[in-house]
């Protein structure tokens, strides 16, 4: 509507006045998000002497000096980028293609339980796992799991959130129709999940491989609990390390810069794919 | 009729794959998940630690684990920090994403380059929880920037210690849960407005309601049963609030365990094996979330039909 302006009530703001308004919260809330990271990348490329005379918002020109401190200090951070992004990686490609494979399970077959089990993921999705983190922490040292990736990355087949992301997603992209058509063809069940149902599930896998490696790179509480060796541990345990009692006696600049490293992976990912990743928060808890 | 028999033999056999393919998620999530469920509430009737070189126990000992954490005030404490932090966070989170999301989805407003504030807004959620906790640690120690700024402009003549009050270490603490999570709200409730029926506003635009009104009238009433949802989720997710304060206090929850949250003490008392203590503390959290998960199942299924 062109002439919507004219419509505008009177009594109300004027809808220029609203506009200008909420360009400025707007502007100052990116500030507020924007702020912490210009003050990482500043003090990233600051000297421990810099950083201890003061403050400045110029960037200074030891950022590659910094990165090689860490390169060879006390705390392994590129084995941790090294540990969290195994881990990271194989959790996420377990989780997405098995989560896919239990939605599909409960899409497209008609069986007896298939109502409960439904029921019973829907009913589990909220419970965190740090309610059960005494049993499994337990449970893993009886298996011998302690110490070692694998409690990290096989719980991730067993997902609720996801398989119920995949599960709405299939209701609106997998038609009943295509799986008939694929057995009618002969086409085997294994086969037709892999090699037709996966591929038309392309654009719903890859935001769940964002958000679970996302979810897995950034946890800290299980892998805490989980590794104990220094070259095993993770990016979150290393960085919880540098706030330990002895804080002060860290080189502040390679402070800032592992930090850095920390996040940058996911803020580089993150601004390339950031249309899906945005698209793809509302679609699993809400839909429209 | 031997046909018909034939084909549904043939369904038969199609459905039993939907248990194969099932296979891999209850055989994990029995393990991993139900067996710890169960383990975590046998070891709560247990008296189980470690005094010194000492081990108590495992000794059953009924409900006296759950008598102790409520009677000596641990739980009561440490739910009344979460819920003060959670809270604090939570009403600046709703009413910005309220907001927020109003604006973006007002079409008369027509917000340019949304997609770039949407994309800022958002960012915060996907950060290391914590890293930025590490960040903000930094930023705010006595000698960090945020002090020596507050120094140069001279608003304070001695470095505040953020971590040193109790006022000002929840704040910290809310501000961070805030800013990670208002814009995964105003993304939610801008998803649940743009379902609204646009000719409700329409209609009301005619009648020269104004945009407040609409506000209040339409758009906060139909969006109830979403901002229920996001309410409870964002509470579940209150309720297991680690990373943030355990690292800014380095897992003291100081100052006078003012700032130590429910899981906070969880990870403590897996860390000293004290399993008794620790499985009530779990077995108290799992009842909290499983009946506030009642309500987010009632959502999911109601979308469902």
């Amino acid at each position: 509507m062109p002439n919507e302006e004219y419509n505008d009530v009177e009594g109300g703001l004027g809808i220029f006045a609203r506009r200008v308004i909420a360009y400025v919260v707007l502007i100052l809330l990116t500030f507020l998000c924007l702020f912490w990271f210009y003050l990482l990348f500043i003090n990233s490329t600051r000297s421990h002497a810099e950083l201890t005379r003061g403050f400045t918002l110029i960037p200074s020109k030891f950022l590659v000096k910094n990165i090689n401190g860490v390169l060879h200090g006390t705390q392994p951070i590129f084995r941790g980028m090294l540990n969290s992004f195994i881990v990271a990686t194989t959790a996420s490609v377990l989780c997405v293609y098995f989560s896919a494979m239990t939605a599909y399970a409960i899409y497209v077959y008609d069986f007896k339980a298939k109502k409960a089990i439904f029921t019973f993921i829907l009913a589990v999705m909220m419970i965190p796992t740090q309610v059960t983190a005494l049993g499994f922490i337990k449970l893993i040292t009886r298996i011998g799991m302690n110490d070692s990736f694998l409690p990290l990355i096989i719980p991730a087949i067993a997902a609720p959130a996801t398989f119920y992301y995949m599960h709405q997603y299939m209701e609106s992209a997998l038609p009943h129709a295509i799986v008939e058509a694929a057995r009618i063809d002969g086409s085997p069940e294994w086969k037709t999940f892999n090699s037709i149902s996966l591929p038309i599930m392309k654009p719903a896998i890859a935001v769940q491989m964002i958000f679970c490696f996302v979810a897995n790179w950034n946890n800290y509480f299980t892998p805490a609990l989980v590794l104990h060796t220094d070259t095993k541990k993770t990016l979150p345990i290393l960085i919880a390390q540098l706030r330990s009692a002895d804080f002060l006696k860290f080189d502040m600049g390679q402070v800032y810069v592992s930090i850095a490293l920390s996040i940058a992976p996911v803020i580089v990912v993150y601004l390339c794919l950031s249309r899906y990743i945005v698209g793809g928060v509302a679609v699993g808890s809400v839909k429209g | 009729m031997a046909k018909e028999k034939k084909a549904t033999s043939q369904v038969v056999k199609y459905n039993k794959w939907g248990y194969i393919f099932l296979i891999p998620f209850v055989v994990v999530y029995s393990i991993f998940q139900l067996i710890p469920l169960f383990t975590t509430i046998y070891n709560s009737f247990f008296e189980n630690y470690r005094s010194g070189l000492k081990q108590v126990g495992p000794n059953f000992v009924g409900f006296e684990n759950f008598i102790t954490i409520f009677s000596n005030g641990d739980i009561p404490k440490y739910f009344s920090n979460t819920m003060v932090m959670w809270i604090a966070g939570f009403i600046p989170q709703i009413v910005i994403s309220l907001i927020l999301a109003a604006w973006f989805a007002d079409t008369r407003l027509r917000i340019k380059a949304s997609g770039f504030f949407k994309t800022v807004i958002y960012m915060p959620n996907l950060i290391m929880a914590s890293a930025f906790a590490m960040l903000f640690f930094t930023l705010f120690s006595d000698i960090g920037p945020i002090n020596s700024m507050l120094q140069q402009m001279g608003i304070i003549s001695e470095p505040y210690k953020f971590l040193g009050h109790t006022i000002s270490a929840r704040t910290l603490v809310a501000f961070m849960n805030c800013l990670m999570w208002f814009g995964n709200t105003t993304i939610l409730l801008m998803a649940g407005m743009l379902g609204i029926d646009g000719a409700l506003f329409e209609a009301a635009q005619v009648d020269g309601a104004t945009s407040t009104q609409v506000f209040f009238k339409i758009t906060l009433p139909l969006l109830r049963p979403i901002l229920v949802y996001v309410m409870i989720t964002s509470l579940i997710g209150g309720l297991q609030m680690f990373d943030v304060p355990q690292i800014l206090t380095n897992g003291e929850g100081n100052p006078m365990r003012s700032t130590m949250t429910m899981i906070m003490y969880l990870n403590k008392h897996l860390y000293s094996k004290n399993y008794g203590l620790g499985g009530a503390m779990s077995v108290f959290l799992f009842i909290i979330t499983g009946i506030l998960s009642i309500f987010v199942f009632k959502f999911s299924t109601q979308k469902e039909n």
